[in-house]
């Protein structure tokens, strides 16, 4: 299998998708000429054509608002925010308008667009450039919220997304777009042609959306996480020598709450990690939901591990990051709890 | 010190509030038959003079004049006449029957019947409107049964729409009718992308966007002027201006000192201005507009100029902020008064047929109601199932759990 970067992966779901259905649209700011500012569209408007790839205004409202149209007249655009920190003047878009689409019209008129968007921090890119929205998202009844940590999953969702007849929002964490990254950022960055899920096979294959997968096996602790925090998560494993059961949730919502009480039950314990901030973050659900379906499973309390509640920081960003060592100090301190 | 008088910030006013003579003088209102008609060719920047004066056909003795009078024969001018009347006997019956407690909520558009009528009139099956919720007159224009519009008013169970929206924001692909939103000004920009993807697909269709005034202050709106100057889809950009939105006259949505058409003059978007009471400049002006759609000439923006005589809603009382006679004086008269002088004039309608016409309508509606009635009134007869599904294709389990939890 050829080895690909998360932003080869990504590329290739689109291009295989452009390729297949003739209803497949590609566009956003900066998509179509010059292939994206993280090169994910790179050579695909030569490749298909500036109708079916293109270049936007800046008007994210004006992205998503004309991805709905398209969509409601019979296409299946697949439209780049070119970052999670600049969705939110189509916010209203979204919550609004593509996510009760299908409802308010009693499936008359349907959304299935996708609206690609890199999230998260890593690369000092300050507050506008660093944040995990998907908490926004997931409390909004009528679209999917995804999140790939790795290029076999990137390609095989993203190709789940486009074909889903509902809207799909698909965060890609920037930091791991060129290679696994385990949270020490004072070490050399590694890349993804070393790593097995670096493997992506040609054409098409889809990962369905709803599906967590068990990233690492282990017995004694469950760590729920998603994006960057799943490298950070076997870093913390590696290290501390903790036999924890690693889940890559991959899809937020849908959420695959059987797997996530399959390891709790076994485990009896869990840690909640992602890079958004704490209060009313994802983290908060998952915590909610593994104490209600798990209370008499748990060893010890649920504990959440998060980015601090301040907006993210440029300078303080590895104090902002949860890293290995807040993670690895968390866990040895809930492993410890009687 | 400096020489620096203290700033004074600036809130609009209208002209009148309750109490105070309606005034309108400060409305320019040209001759009919005054304003040029461009080939459809035309390129924006070479008409821009039709974004400041009014399209007009119908002068103040009813005639037809000018380059903008042109093509429709007595029976589609008929068909104009009685479909006008039909909404508005429409909207009186569901008025009442919110009055009877029937339904939670209407909205009427009284005085504003010509635009929607005479734009529909210039359509083709296929096209697809992204209205507002007063273009009532798009979808009554066209065979959607108008018991399937009182059952979704009444969100019973025969409600096309399950009892999820509320009432009068219809939906129906089949008529071009897209589903109306209560967030102010996104079916706009929408619009435009559905016209973009018509243009994409090398299809014929076009695309039109509603608007009113007060929702020209949204971000949206600005959006769809951006894209479709930069995409040139084939759409027609509809603001319709009647002057109020709730309780902020135009000038809230910053319309007082300039025309809303001449906003899409910096877009290098073709603009009309038209006189929305006259039922011949609306279906003129919407043929020209769609047929240079159609034609691949880009998009045109369109400023129906009329008055909201209705309230904005069943929970608005517009005696509060503007003066009580202020619709009887608006200087563009009423629509379906004009067509009906018009038709008398030519010698193909009388005022017995207009009143036989409006008890034709008047038992139509209220044969259509009655039927409606028997489904159910007031969201009797819809079932909470149906509250669950369609949030998504297929139903996640999370749903699953909360609908057995509800236990239906």
């Amino acid at each position: 299998m050829p080895q690909m970067s998360m932003i080869e992966a990504i590329r290739d779901a689109m291009d295989v998708k452009l390729g297949l259905d003739e209803d497949v649209v590609v566009y956003g700011e900066d998509v179509g000429y010059f292939g994206g500012v993280f090169r994910c569209t790179h050579g695909l408007q030569k490749k298909h054509g500036v109708s079916r790839v293109f270049d936007t205004p800046i008007n994210e409202s004006g992205i998503v608002g004309t991805a709905i149209g398209m969509a409601a007249y019979g296409l299946r655009p697949c439209v780049e925010i070119q970052f999670a920190d600049y969705i939110y003047p189509a916010y209203d878009q979204i919550v609004s308008e593509a996510a009760r689409m299908r409802y308010r019209s009693n499936g008359d008129f349907t959304s299935p667009i996708t609206i690609r968007t890199p999230c998260g921090g890593g690369i000092f890119g300050g507050q506008t450039h660093s944040q995990s929205p998907e908490a926004l998202f997931t409390h909004i009844a009528g679209v999917k919220t995804v999140i790939p940590s790795n290029p076999y999953d990137a390609k095989g969702l993203l190709i789940s997304a486009i074909e889903d007849d509902d809207p799909v929002i698909f965060f890609e964490p920037k930091r791991l777009y060129n290679g696994p990254f385990d949270g020490h950022h004072d070490r050399p960055a590694s890349n993804w042609s070393k790593h097995p899920l670096g493997d992506v096979p040609e054409g098409h294959y889809t990962v369905p959306i709803g599906k967590a997968s068990i990233f690492s096996e282990g017995n004694d602790v469950t760590i729920l996480t998603y994006g960057t925090m799943v490298f950070v998560a076997e870093a913390v494993k590696a290290e501390t020598g903790i036999d924890a059961e690693i889940i890559d949730l991959r899809s937020l919502l849908p959420l695959d709450i059987d797997t996530i009480v399959e390891s709790v039950k076994k485990t009896g314990r869990c840690m909640v990690l992602h890079e958004a901030t704490l209060t009313s973050g994802f983290g908060a659900e998952l915590s909610a939901q593994v104490q209600e379906r798990c209370f008499y499973h748990l060893e010890a309390p649920v504990v959440r591990v998060a980015g601090w509640d301040t907006p993210y920081p440029h300078a303080q960003e590895w104090d902002y990051f949860p890293g290995p060592k807040r993670v690895g100090q968390e866990l040895r301190n809930m492993m410890e709890a009687v | 010190m400096a020489d620096y008088a203290p700033l004074k910030f600036s809130v609009p006013e209208p002209t009148g509030r309750p109490g105070d003579e309606p005034d309108f003088t400060g409305i320019e209102i040209p001759e009919a038959g005054s304003a040029r008609r461009p080939e459809i060719d035309a390129k924006a920047s070479s008409m821009k003079e039709l974004a400041s004066t009014m399209v007009r056909v119908l002068d103040d003795d009813g005639n037809a004049v000018g380059p903008w009078a042109d093509g429709l024969d007595d029976e589609e001018l008929l068909k104009g006449l009685k479909n006008m009347i039909r909404v508005r006997i429409y909207d009186e019956r569901m008025m009442t029957m919110q009055r009877q407690g029937k339904t939670s909520f209407y909205m009427k558009c009284t005085g504003e019947e010509a635009i929607a009528i005479g734009f529909q009139a210039a359509t083709r099956k296929g096209d697809m409107n992204f209205p507002t919720y007063r273009q009532q007159g798009l979808l009554l224009a066209t065979d959607y049964p108008m018991v399937d519009m009182i059952c979704q008013i009444l969100s019973n169970s025969r409600d096309p729409l399950k009892g999820r929206q509320l009432p009068i924001m219809y939906s129906s692909k089949e008529h071009g009718f897209f589903t109306i939103s209560g967030n102010l000004g996104t079916q706009f920009i929408q619009a435009v992308g559905w016209a973009m993807a018509s243009a994409i697909k090398g299809d014929t269709k076009i695309a039109s966007g509603w608007i009113g005034d007060g929702s020209t202050a949204e971000t949206d709106f600005h959006a769809a002027l951006v894209n479709a100057s930069v995409y040139k889809p084939p759409i027609v950009l509809n603001v319709v201006n009647n002057q109020w939105a709730i309780s902020s006259f135009r000038g809230i949505a910053g319309g007082d000192d300039a025309t809303f058409a001449e906003r899409a003059l910096g877009y290098d978007i073709a603009a009309l201005r038209v006189d929305g009471n006259d039922y011949l400049a609306v279906h003129s002006a919407s043929k020209w507009a769609i047929e240079r759609a159609r034609r691949g000439f880009g998009p045109t923006f369109i400023e129906w100029v009329t008055y909201r005589v209705a309230p904005h809603s069943t929970s608005d009382d517009p005696s509060q902020y503007r003066p009580k006679e202020e619709s009887e004086a608006w200087p563009l008269g009423d629509p379906i008064e004009r067509l009906k002088t018009h038709l008398i004039n030519k010698g193909v309608w009388s005022e017995e047929r207009q009143t036989q016409a409006e008890s034709e309508f008047n038992d139509e509606v209220r044969a259509a109601t009655k039927e409606a009635e028997k489904y159910g009134v007031m969201g009797s007869g819809s079932s909470p199932k149906d509250m669950f599904d369609d949030v998504f294709k297929e139903m996640p389990q999370h749903l699953r759990e909360q609908r057995q939890k509800l236990g239906v």
